[in-house]
């Protein structure tokens, strides 16, 4: 039995928080799962993975956020209860089905979950989706650990069924990749049967239909206010004449230095849970037995907006701070130590944090970097070696991304997931240049096939190249439509990339094994040459992810490269290449050499194509 | 308050190291330890673009704290599993810290390239024991490849962590967390690379 379908309730797990949302979803008999990975919140789609079939949960790894949010909205539609998750960006992706459903709700619970980012560990931008809630008039619950992340999902529900509206549950990296002790609720038996009930009056929206949902939903919102203002989620601890407003996980870090500060006494905190709508009148009551307040919280001032609404309205004038320079940071993650300072300078109590040391500063950086083996790096050496640096190259989302970095720097252009393609087109009608988009498969499927169609409606001279390895590798393998190695061993994918290039209209199509670079460069001369005929090329470039591979299909290496005395120290392989297997050794006295390091090398062989000194050694079987 | 005193209501450990050292695992065998002892315990872990060859984070608060980062200065104890990652992550500690540092470098591969140069690991281990209060030192990969196999050398640092006693949690209960968390096979080479370990950190406890 997978551990998070334990039975025993009330038992202790230590729990990511992700687990814990599946778990509370499970408590709260969820039926339908769909997502499209992103971190941090991927592990709750591959934990429904790995459990549906044992739970009786649909679980669809959809291909894109849109089409998870629309596809699971077909469930709790039909009565079956549903769950998206998605990293922030990805509700921008799903935006346009998010809005409308609003109107349109649900008759089963719908929880999305929403999974900020702030400091963007993982991620091309930080933006506060808080908003989205404000903006799509739709209830937020803002867990702060994964106890509550699990325990707030229940009510999720419950208020997404009593309102049929979809419910964000809106975490940050630090609730999701937070590891804490849950406390297991008990698990509900029984199917659902999807049920569904013509109703086009309500559920097709067209004009007519539309201006009186958005009506409802102005009325729903109203109702859901009085839900928050006595949700037990939002609650005030202590009764200090010193305000404190916050929420999320900024709860906690205002917990420690509150307590490091030695404030307790003088403290009156408003922790909400509950976000959207704004419980004002709670807030209008805390504000009236306070003297000043501080709201803190990350990313955008979105409590902070709100308490200055609630202050103005009921004409309370009282010092309110927030965000600034003397405040709380706009950017990144907050700590308790930065909270202790900015509540520190504000109630006037001195901050007693030991003080930091110093690390040098010229210590070398250790970036992620392309595995050795990857063959997106022979696909980026190969290019390079052919388009040079004349060509721009847009690239995409995905471990190819790393491509950034030093000795390949292929990456000159990045906003999105599936940016790649469209940028290139755009390019390539302003500049007198080779344009060369490189994108991965699963983002292909995601947001790049629209983007062809495009560049090829409107003959855009532009090389594709889709760097097809065969899974999502960077957010831990996860199957997309295209994919054939699978957990049963290799199958045909269901959806083939060069089949689905060639019926966007892509005449030139060449499929490679970048592995082989020779024949490689040489496919990758011809293309270069019809590239001045105009239109659009592209290359699938294809090798499945060697991790991926060997771990789902329990393949064995059979050799390792070493650099042997023929080597006359060019070192091309770590300047042009640049595998993280290949060490370069100086020693004081001005000797060097440059070696492979055989527990790193990958046996990819790309190497020892480009340079005679390298040559194969067989391991042991 | 002192800030002893506020020391005293909890313990923060800074976990750092390089992506397939087994950081992730080795704190949450700390956590999971914790949970067996009834402590209260949280931790947190970056994953994602941190990981392929990156420098890897965690962190476990346990006691009376609630908060899951661990800010510059705050860490009270810091388990490395490099060198040149122990002195990147001297901002996060304070001068009462104690640090368990395993001595083998990983060289970046941003060094291979010409684009810096690896610090002197003897230079790295006086600064530490310089600006802290106790730095354990020790060639865990050793440990390990004694223990019988070198991947175990994170088990080796959580048990150095377990023998100094620095976090309130029996032998008994890091046992049961290490069966908890490894398959049955894995059992008896790790076993014996946090008894190594544990063995290291009593001698200097």
């Amino acid at each position: 039995m997978h551990e998070l379908l334990s039975p025993e309730k009330g038992g202790k797990r230590l729990l990511l928080g992700n687990e814990a949302i599946i778990r509370g979803a499970l408590e709260a008999n969820v039926r339908f799962v769909a997502a499209y990975p992103g971190t941090p919140s991927s592990e709750i789609i591959d934990g429904f993975a790995r459990l549906g079939h044992e739970a009786g949960v649909e679980v669809e790894y959809s291909v894109n956020e849109k089409v998870s949010v629309e596809s699971a909205c077909a469930a709790a539609i039909s009565g079956v209860r549903s769950l998206c998750s998605m990293k922030h960006v990805g509700l921008n992706v799903a935006a346009d089905a998010f809005m409308t459903l609003a109107y349109v709700g649900v008759k089963a619970g719908m929880v999305i979950v929403t999974a900020d980012d702030p400091s963007l560990h993982s991620s091309q931008n930080e933006q506060d989706n808080r908003f989205y809630a404000k903006m799509a008039h739709v209830p937020m619950l803002e867990p702060a650990t994964p106890q509550e992340a699990k325990d707030m999902v229940q009510p999720a529900y419950e208020i997404s069924e009593r309102f049929r509206i979809p419910c964000l549950l809106r975490t940050t990296t630090r609730v999701n990749h937070c590891r804490g002790v849950v406390e297991l609720g008990d698990l509900p038996s029984g199917s659902v049967q999807g049920d569904f009930q013509r109703d086009p009056f309500n559920l097709v929206v067209v004009p007519m239909v539309g201006r009186k949902l958005r009506l409802q939903l102005l009325e729903k919102e109203k109702q859901l206010q009085e839900v928050s203002e006595s949700s037990p989620f939002n609650r005030v601890e202590g009764s200090g004449r010193w305000g404190i407003v916050t929420s999320g996980v900024s709860v906690l870090h205002v917990r420690d230095a509150v307590r490091e500060l030695g404030i307790q006494d003088k403290v009156s905190v408003l922790s909400l849970g509950m976000t959207s709508p704004i419980p004002e009148r709670l807030i209008g009551d805390f504000l009236q037995n306070v003297d000043r307040v501080m709201v803190v919280e990350e990313l955008d001032p979105y409590l902070e907006e709100a308490v200055r609404n609630v202050a103005q309205k009921m004409g309370r004038s009282l010092t309110i701070a927030g965000k600034g320079p003397a405040g709380i940071p706009q950017a990144f993650e907050l700590d308790s130590l930065k909270v202790q300072k900015a509540l520190g300078r504000f109630f006037d109590v001195p901050v007693q944090a030991p003080a930091p040391l110093s690390a040098p500063q010229d210590l070398p950086a250790r970036p992620p970097n392309l595995c050795p083996g990857c063959p997106h790096r022979a696909t980026f050496y190969s290019i390079k070696k052919i388009f040079g640096e004349d060509a721009v190259y847009p690239t995409d989302i995905g471990c190819y991304t790393l491509g950034l970095l030093p000795p390949l720097q292929m990456a000159d252009f990045l906003i999105c997931m599936g940016s790649s393609v469209s940028t290139a087109g755009g390019f390539s009608r302003v500049l007198d240049r080779p344009v060369v988009a490189f994108i991965g498969d699963s983002t292909f499927f995601h947001s790049g096939m629209t983007g062809l169609v495009n560049a090829v409606t409107h003959d855009r001279n532009i090389l594709l190249v889709i760097m097809d390895n065969g899974t999502t590798a960077m957010t831990g393998h996860q199957p997309h439509p295209g994919v054939s190695i699978t957990p049963g061993g290799r199958k045909e994918p269901k959806v083939d990339v060069e089949q689905v290039v060639r019926g966007c209209g892509v005449q030139r199509v060449t499929v490679v094994n970048p592995l082989n670079v020779k024949k490689t460069q040489a496919a990758l001369e011809e293309i270069k040459e019809d590239l001045k005929e105009g239109g659009v090329s592209v290359l699938i470039s294809r090798s499945p992810c060697p991790l991926f591979e060997r771990r789902a299909l329990g393949i064995k290496q059979r050799v390792v490269f070493q650099v042997t005395d023929a080597c006359d120290l060019c070192r091309d392989c770590l300047s042009q290449l640049g595998c993280p297997a290949f060490v370069w050794e100086r020693d004081g006295a001005g000797g060097q050499c440059v070696r492979i390091n055989e527990t790193l090398c990958n046996g990819c062989a790309v190497c020892a194509q480009l340079c005679d000194a390298v040559k194969p050694k067989k391991l042991e079987a | 308050m002192s800030m002893e005193k506020a020391r005293d209501a909890g313990l923060r450990i800074f976990f750092t190291g390089v992506g397939g050292q087994g950081t992730l695992l080795a704190t949450r065998m700390v956590g999971e330890a914790a949970l067996i002892q009834g402590l209260n315990v949280i931790m947190s872990e970056i994953h994602g673009m941190a990981q392929r060859g990156g420098v890897v984070e965690s962190s476990i608060v346990v006691g009376d704290l609630v908060s899951p980062v661990i800010a510059e200065g705050q860490a009270d104890v810091m388990l490395a599993f490099e060198p040149l990652e122990a002195l990147r992550a001297l901002e996060k500690c304070h001068a009462h810290t104690t640090a368990v540092v395993s001595t083998v470098p990983i060289v970046p591969f941003t060094v291979a390239t010409g684009q810096g140069r690896y610090p002197d690991v003897q230079g790295v281990l006086e600064t530490l024991q310089k600006d802290l209060a106790q730095v354990v030192a020790l060639d865990a990969v050793a440990l390990a490849r004694q223990a019988g196999n070198v991947r175990a050398a994170n088990m080796v640092v959580v048990g150095v962590l377990a023998g100094l006693g620095k976090v309130p949690i029996e032998r008994s209960a890091w046992e049961e967390s290490l069966r908890r968390l490894l398959p049955a096979k894995l059992h008896g080479v790790n076993e014996r690379a946090f008894a190594l370990g544990f063995d290291a950190g009593r001698a200097v406890a």
